[in-house]
């Protein structure tokens, strides 16, 4: 777990005059789970374009298990798994037969590394004479990952792997790889959903192409500085314009139901927030303290940079 | 190898699974050449004529009679006099009218000549132009017949039209069509399937493959060789059982040329595909830029010594005009590879071309 397997120093790449990404660095272990946190647009997508030898950066240098992503993307093509962040098999193609495509082209057989896909391609074995295109999203996903790792891949980019699947099926696939870190291969994924997070060993929290932080998910929550309350009532929306109305509050973010409050660090309470609010006409109210999630610290980071 | 013969099989899939294109594949080759060979005919039967005879003598009937008698012509009506002949035309059935002058006979019998007046349809230029020399073709036949003695000298041409002497227009549109259709298939079909992957996402995971770009060309490539050949196969079957278009030369050399021209077509179609991203460009791109020139510019349908300079031109850097040349030589005349050698290789030299060009312009990345 010591030694870099990929290593990104100061990449930038541009599209026109948009910065999709502007000098970002970061060393990434072998063997890690490393996620990368951030809304829609934030870079990802270029990033691991750019690892995965789709894309040239404007400048930096970046590598992969020692081989350079300009110079040597062939040989780096041979020891990549790539998962696009569109579904992009062959729809007219079975389940089967897309796999072993995969396999095929990468010189290998599903028989020689089945192994390693065992615990996911036995819960799409059951369709693998289905067309691809007939299969639900999460069994999408799944038997992309299938074909992405057919080859045995030193390293994996999966780009986006959760999005648009239901939250089972999204949990199972994270249960995948956290198992596949056992095969000792470097996970490297994005997603836009915080709560996933939490599930890998370090994640980058990026934001307009700008890495704004790295750690592990504990260690993130960890820093995260203020009291924070989450704050129910029965007048929803006009509870956030009152809650950002009150001097003294941090921040206000929506989750689901309720408002996370983050207080600054002035002594205030619970019961003299519960007084303006009622007083207010708010019914029902109920403020309890919580433990801040990587969304919340993800929220405050995001507001402190601008 | 096995990583191509995958990918090979891959394509295969994807053109067995596409039950529709497979049936335009297979279909059009022979609605194409049904339509052009028995509706869109220049060939002259059974048109409709009219004849106004103001002499009704035994030589204005004997012409009469020939030229009903040629299976070109039938007679719609017969006039009764000359202001009839307005409005016989307006109906629009008649395509042709002849008139008689008063005593034919007498005054041709007498003074040497007679007077006959054909009227045509020009509304339709071509087909009445057509008409008018059939028929004044067989009056004068008629009349060589008739006064054979009389004229001390003269000069009968004796007319032949070699490799063609039905003047059959399908012995034309055979290889004009396969020209046409072997170029849509191979060019058409190959921008689009690549361009498929490019829109799936599909050519993402491609370059991410230890597949080389050669290797995905040539893959994409050899199933529509495959077909494009059955095609060719299609159209000559039909032309030779359907329509008698003879082959006289070496059918082995006219295979092996129209391979070359799917070759070629098959690498314009790589070199369309390598500079679109989209199906919907590369799809305008095959017809607007394929379709028109192969039609109008190869001298199938129009006879290039006879545009001007500038398209003449244009007509010599289009690939379809020599393969057209080459078949007609071989099917009809029965030439041998010496009399096409020269079109040969500039098709070639047209292939290798497009193959250099799509392999330079090929990406190896996304953008």
């Amino acid at each position: 777990m010591e030694n870099p397997s990929i290593i990104v120093r100061n990449i930038s790449r541009s599209y026109g005059s948009v910065k999709a990404l502007d000098d970002i660095s970061f060393e990434i272990l072998k063997g890690e789970l490393f996620g990368f946190i951030g809304p829609d647009g934030a870079g990802k997508t270029t990033l691991f374009r750019i690892l995965a030898t789709l894309l040239l950066p404007d400048e930096g240098t970046a590598s992969v298990e020692g081989l350079d992503v300009v110079k040597d993307f062939k040989k780096i093509r041979k020891i990549l798994g790539y998962m696009p962040g569109r579904f992009s098999l062959y729809m007219d193609l079975s389940v089967e037969e897309n796999l072993s495509f995969y396999a095929t082209i990468f010189g290998t057989t599903i028989e020689e590394n089945y192994n390693l896909i065992k615990d996911i391609y036995r819960q799409i074995e059951p369709f693998k004479k289905r067309k691809a295109g007939q299969l639900s999203g999460g069994m999408k996903q799944k038997l992309a990952l299938c074909c992405a790792l057919i080859h045995k891949p030193a390293v994996i980019f999966l780009d986006e792997p959760t999005t648009g699947v239901d939250a089972v099926s999204r949990m199972e696939f994270w249960e995948m790889l956290r198992r596949l870190k056992e095969s000792n291969i470097t996970i490297m994924v994005s997603t836009p959903y915080m709560d996933e997070a939490s599930l890998c060993d370090r994640v980058a929290l990026i934001q307009d192409g700008k890495i704004m932080k790295i750690s592990k998910p504990d260690e993130i929550v960890a820093d995260y500085r203020h009291e924070l309350w989450a704050v129910r009532s029965g007048r929803f929306f006009e509870l956030l314009s009152d809650l950002r109305a009150y001097p003294g509050i941090h921040s206000v973010h929506a989750f689901g139901q309720a408002a996370h409050v983050a207080f600054d660090k002035s002594g205030m309470t619970a019961e003299d927030l519960r007084k303006y609010l009622i007083n207010n006409r708010h019914k029902d109210v109920v403020i309890e303290e919580i433990k801040p999630t990587i969304e919340d610290c993800f929220m405050e980071l995001m507001s402190s940079e601008k | 190898m096995k990583r191509f013969t995958g990918f090979v099989i891959k394509e295969f899939f994807h053109i067995f699974r596409d039950y529709r294109t497979l049936l335009i594949l297979f279909g059009m080759p022979a609605v194409q050449l049904l339509l052009f060979g028995y509706v869109i005919t220049n060939e002259i039967k059974d048109a409709r004529i009219a004849i106004y005879d103001a002499s009704k003598d035994e030589v204005t009937r004997k012409i009469s009679e020939k030229i009903l008698s040629s299976g070109y012509f039938i007679l719609e009506k017969n006039l009764k006099n000359y202001s009839e002949i307005g409005p016989t035309f307006r109906e629009g059935k008649t395509k042709l009218v002849i008139v008689f002058g008063s005593n034919f006979a007498e005054r041709l019998q007498r003074e040497g000549k007679a007077e006959l007046q054909i009227l045509g349809d020009a509304s339709d230029p071509n087909t009445a132009n057509i008409l008018v020399n059939y028929a004044s073709g067989i009056i004068n036949n008629y009349l060589l017949s008739i006064n054979t003695e009389k004229v001390p000298m003269r000069i009968i041409p004796e007319v032949r039209m070699q490799y063609n002497p039905g003047l059959k227009g399908v012995f034309m549109f055979v290889p004009g069509i396969m020209a046409m259709l072997l170029m849509l298939i191979s060019a058409l079909m190959t921008s689009l399937s690549i361009t498929r992957e490019k829109e799936l996402g599909t050519m993402e995971l491609l370059l991410v493959s230890p597949l080389r770009p050669i290797q995905i060309i040539i893959g994409k490539v050899i199933p529509y060789v495959v077909l494009a050949f059955i095609d060719a196969c299609i159209i000559l079957g039909m032309g030779k059982f359907v329509f008698g278009v003879p082959i006289q030369g070496n059918i082995v050399l006219l295979l092996a040329e129209s391979l070359l021209y799917i070759t070629m077509a098959l690498s314009l179609g790589i070199l369309i595909s390598s500079i679109t991203n989209s199906q919907q460009i590369a799809m305008t791109v095959s017809l607007v830029a394929l379709m028109l020139p192969t039609i109008l510019l190869s001298g199938f349908i129009f006879p290039v010594e006879n545009m001007p300079i500038i398209l003449q031109v244009l007509c010599h850097l289009m690939p379809p005009k020599y393969f057209i040349t080459i078949i007609k030589d071989i099917m009809l005349k029965g030439n041998g590879f010496i009399y096409v050698w020269k079109e040969t290789l500039i098709l070639a030299l047209f292939a290798v071309a497009f193959i250099m060009m799509s392999i330079k312009k090929f990406k190896i990345r996304l953008a």
